[in-house]
Formats: C-alpha cells, structure tokens, sequence
C-alpha cells in the first residue's frame, strides 16, 4: 500500500525577526533541527527563485534572509508536516537558546 | 597620521579600542608544500580524514575556549557537517581532482560568494570558511600544526585572522591585532572586543618587515619602528586614553557616567547568551539582569542542570571580574511554562508566579540552584529571586540554596553559595525592605509600577493611567533606594524605566545609582546621564 503521507508536500511561511537576518547561529540552529527530520525540507526568501536545501548551513547563509523577512518552508516526507511545524516555531520563536 | 622622519604609520579601521606597544609579529597562512594525490579511493578516504581530525580539533578548542568562542566555533562545525558542501567536494574528487584541490576551489567558490555579498555580516564570515579551508588542507598535507608563538605584548600582523588562531594565541600578556583585510564585524573582532585585546583592521599594503609596533585601536593606526618622537606622543595618547576615556570620541568609551559628581554604574539585562555579542555590551559594569526563561522554553521539556550551568558558565566568563546577576526563573503571571505554571490560575498576574512558582516546585528549582551553585566559583556571580513578597520567602529560598550547595560539596563538586539578593517588585516588599536580609535589591519597574498602579500592564485600555513616573512609584523607589544607602547594600534598578530617557532625571533624584538597561540604550542612556550632569537638557 502507498503511504499517501510520503507524497503529500506541506507548507508553510514565517517572518524572520531575528534582529540580524539568517546569520550564521540561527543558520545553525536550523540547519541542526531540519536535520532531526527524515523529510526533505527546502525553504525561500518569498518569492526567490530557488529552493534551498534546509539541511545546508552553508546554502541557508548564503540565502541572505535579511530581517523582516518572510521565510517559505516545504517539506515532503514522512515527518514532513511535524518539520514544517518545528521549523516554523523555530523561526517564529527567534531561534531561542537551547533548540534545537 | 602625519608619519614621523623614521616610522612609517599606516591607518586602517577600529575593530577594538586600546593601545598596543611590542615586538612586531607577521603571521601569514603557511604556503606549506605540495601533496602527492593518491587514487579516487585514496582521495576520498583522506578527505574524510581530514574532516573528522578538523572536527575534533575544532570541538577541543571549543572545549577549552568555551563561551562564545565556542558558539562562533559551531558554525564551522556545522559546515563540516553539511552533506550538501561535502556531496560537491567528493563529486570533484570522483572526477579526478586531488582532495586538497576539490575542497579548495569548492570552499574558495563559496568565500567568494560571501565576499560579493552587499551584507558586511556575510562578508564578515568568509573568514571563518577560510579558516575551516586551511584547516584542512594542514590536515591533509600532514602539516604539523603550529602554535603560534607570540612574544608577550607582541602586535599581531596577519591578511586576516581566523578565530580559531586567535584562540590558539596567549593573549594574556597583552599585545595587539593588526590586520591587512578583515572586518570589524568579524568573529575574530567580536573576540578581541570581549578580551579587550586592540585591533585594527583594512590596513591595505604593509611592508613584512619591521621590529617594533604602535598600534592605536582608538586612532586605527599603525607605526611601524617608530622614532623616540612617535613613541612619545604615542604613549601620551595612551596614558589619556587610560586616564581620562572622558575625552574619548565616542561616548560609550566615556567611563562608567557621573551625576553630580556620584558615579552611576551601567548593568546590562540579558534574555539570553547571545545578547553578549551586541557591540555595546563590552562597555557595561556588568550585568544587572540575566534572565533565566529562556532555558525553560527548551525543546523537549525542563533544562538539566549541565544545560543551565553552561549558559551560567559562558555568561560569567564573557563577564570576567564584572559582576552577573542572574534572576531565578520568573515564569508564571504573563509568562506561562507548560509542565511548570499553574494552569486554570483566575489571575496569573497575583497567582503563583516568580518564586512563588519555585518554592511551590522545588524539584525543579533545585536543578536551577545546583547549576548556579556550581557556577558560582567561577566568576562574580549574584542571584536574585523574583516576585518576592515576604522576608519568610527569602529565607526559604536561602535554606535551600544553602542544603543544595552542601549536597555538591559532599560529593566533592565545587560549589558555593553566591550572594543572594531580592527583586522588588511587590510593593509589600518595597514597603517592608528593611525586613529583608538581602545582599543587595534591584528593582523591577515593570511589575512595580503594574502592582502599585493596579493597571494590567498589557492591557491597551490603561495605557493612560500605567505611568511609572507616578509619584506612587517613585516614592516607593526612592525609599528602596534609601534604606540601600542606609544599609549599605547595592539597589539598581533593571525595568524599562532605567531604558528610558524620560525618567533618568526622576530615578536619579530617588537616589538610584545603579541602572541596567538593555545594550542597546547603553549608549543613549550613558549620553543622557551626560548631558544631565553637565545641566543640558534631555537633548
């Protein structure tokens, strides 16, 4: 049977508002949660042309999320919808001490 | 710089203040020698290797740097970790390319990207990929890696210098940076602003040779083999410097303020570790409030105790000799902890909240008070306890401090009871200070001023009535602030209202003397208290 789950892709979107933009602790901090996940996850600056790997802080860097601005997740996998929820409180929250 | 007869004097830009007079140091990125490449597998294998001895490596500096050192060091770690980086570099190596070639032109690719980035910050972290890169190109080409030896006092000069060779270097003897490239905002500076080391950097074109150095943090200038003239009005500069930063450019640089002649000493309040690295926070006399709810906002429930006495432990060291007051946790009111805060409470805000919550929990407040024991004979610590409206409450949580500090002892753990002083916050406790025995008070305005005004402070509808410079609030700070006069015991003040520059002229007149503020109104709040010493207006 076809676990409907594994094709099913989730979104979501948050604004950065860590005073700095995505720079490099936060970068690490995402990177380290994405990779708790099983799911292939990518994310954008809204409306950016490529997705990036979550998974690779040397592309969330290189993205220049700057402050203020909206972070897109998605995510497909089997712990996809969980991921997209965590990386959103995760962004959300200001990337708090101690998470991931 | 008008460059002496005999000295030459270059001018780059500040990344820290001070001054630095020794022996010149030209520190450059080894050439090193050439490698044999080995087969695919071989290549492969060895940059594998290489990356885990980098790892190792870079975690055992972390170790022994701890602090922020050690999180500006994450990052690396996290590079050496990223599948994606490594995929494209064993690619080029299954095509054929050499190890050290692969993970080069790959790591290069990305410097370049970082470079070209209209972002000083991501500029900035360039060198930190140029420090991971020849990390492991040492690695591979089996170079022993060297500790710099650098005489004591020596100036430092590098193109750049990666973090993880500014930890390797003894600084304790003084000395000074001077860089050809680098940033201000770089890890590197963040690092030699917290060691008060000197450094300046984008120095361009500077020649290798030279035996001896002035550097000027505060000017950006280096001298090289000065003249007996250069040296003398070098050192002048210096000694005004060290005496009277009064006459320094910048006002953070002024000393701690003065009102009339009293000293004011500026804390800073911290939500977290990471509120170290604003660039003003190296200017405070401390740290008047650390807050602890942070840890308890942690995935995956309630911070342990190794957990809580690394954030302490980091805290105190950026701090050196400077004192850090810590806050127990102040959870409950507006700030619910699931697993922790009553639920269902009718009004939170008068419910079991601050200490109340620790007391009413002391299987949890007691991993917090062994963490902070333990961190207690590291640095100059101080811990207060919030929302405290007994004398009773205090001695409480003294006794078991005190019953938590001997379990470690008995085990052989260094521990030690740290002073403990109170939050007044409950106008009860403002009223009845004397009844405290308290090391020292610090007053939260916030909750003051909500408590004594009987308005909701996050409710809009009272925003006309919820002010702190209600004579109300302000007599019960003025004789908080007199009975610390009279005991002589140390009362700050650490709410919004020591941000503001509104209300320094009416806390000043309470008598305070001790303000902590955000690093971010440091400057702001150090220039009013200027300005109203020297009679001018609020500007």
């Amino acid at each position: 049977m076809l676990d409907k789950a594994d094709e099913q892709i989730f979104t979501g979107n948050v604004r950065l508002v860590h005073a700095v933009g995505m720079h490099a602790r936060p970068a690490v901090k995402l990177t380290k949660l994405a990779k708790k996940f099983e799911a292939q996850i990518s994310v954008r600056v809204a409306g950016a042309p490529e997705w990036i790997n979550a998974k690779s802080v040397a592309k969330i860097m290189a993205m220049r999320a700057a402050h203020g601005s909206t972070i897109e997740i998605k995510a497909s996998g089997s712990d996809a919808e969980a991921a997209v929820a965590a990386l959103v409180d995760l962004i959300a929250s200001d990337f708090p001490d101690g998470a991931p | 710089m008008q460059g002496g007869a005999a000295g030459l004097a270059y001018r780059g830009r500040t990344a820290s203040i001070g001054f630095a007079h020794g022996p010149f140091v030209r520190v450059d990125a080894g050439a090193g020698g050439e490698r044999v490449a080995g087969t695919l597998v071989e290549e492969a294998l060895a940059l594998r290797n290489a990356i885990d001895v980098a790892s190792v490596q870079i975690a055992d500096l972390a170790a022994s740097a701890g602090g922020e050192a050690a999180q500006i060091l994450e990052f690396q770690v996290a590079l050496l970790e990223d599948e994606e980086l490594l995929e494209a570099i064993f690619a080029s190596i299954g095509e054929g390319r050499p190890a050290d070639i692969a993970w080069r032109s790959t790591l290069d690719a990305h410097i370049a990207e970082y470079n070209s980035a209209s972002d000083d910050y991501l500029k900035a972290r360039s060198s930190d990929l140029a420090d991971l890169r020849d990390r492991v190109i040492h690695i591979l080409r089996g170079d022993q890696d060297q500790p710099l030896k650098i005489p004591r006092g020596g100036v430092v000069c590098a193109d750049d210098l990666p973090p993880s060779r500014f930890l390797e270097i003894n600084w304790s003897g003084g000395g000074g940076l001077a860089l050809l490239r680098g940033s201000p905002t770089s890890h590197v500076a963040m690092l030699a602003r917290a060691r008060g080391i000197p450094m300046v950097v984008q120095l361009g074109a500077i020649p290798d040779t030279g035996t001896t150095a002035l550097l000027d943090g505060e000017g950006a200038t280096l001298e090289l083999d000065p003249s007996a003239e250069q040296v003398r009005i070098f050192e002048k500069r210096r000694d005004s410097h060290h005496k009277s930063r009064a006459s320094a450019r910048a006002i953070l640089r002024r000393p701690t303020a003065s009102w009339r002649g009293e000293r004011i000493k500026l804390f800073i309040n911290i939500q977290r570790v990471e509120d170290l690295e604003h660039a003003d926070a190296q200017y405070a006399d401390g740290i008047g409030l650390m807050r602890t709810e942070f840890l308890l906002t942690e995935r995956g429930g309630l911070p342990d105790e190794e957990t809580q006495f690394q954030a302490y432990d980091a805290v105190l060291r950026w701090a050196g000799q400077r004192p850090v007051t810590i806050r127990t946790f102040d959870a409950g009111g507006d700030k619910p902890v699931p697993g922790f805060t009553l639920d269902g409470e009718a009004n939170p805000f008068l419910g079991v909240r601050g200490l109340r919550l620790c007391l009413a929990r002391p299987e949890i407040f007691a991993v917090q008070l062994r963490a902070l024991a333990r961190a207690a004979v590291r640095g100059n610590l101080k811990v207060m306890f919030p929302m405290v409206t007994s004398a009773d409450e205090l001695e409480a949580g003294r006794k078991l401090f005190a019953d938590v500090v001997q379990h470690l002892q008995a085990d052989g753990i260094a521990a030690m009871l740290p002073e403990l002083g109170i939050m007044v916050e409950v106008p009860a406790a403002a009223l009845a200070i004397a009844s405290f025995k308290t090391s020292f008070v610090s007053i939260g305005s916030n909750d003051l001023a909500q408590y004594v005004l009987a308005c909701d402070r996050s409710n809009g509808a009272l925003v006309p009535l919820m002010d702190p410079l209600h004579p109300a609030v302000l007599e019960l700070i003025a004789r908080t602030a007199e009975h610390g006069r009279r005991a002589a015991i140390s009362v700050s003040l650490c709410g919004d209202m020591a941000g503001d520059p509104r209300c320094l002229p009416a806390l000043l007149n309470c008598g305070l003397r001790e303000l902590s503020v955000n690093a971010s109104a440091l400057a702001q709040i150090k220039q009013t208290i200027d300005r109203l010493s020297s009679g001018g207006g609020l500007g």
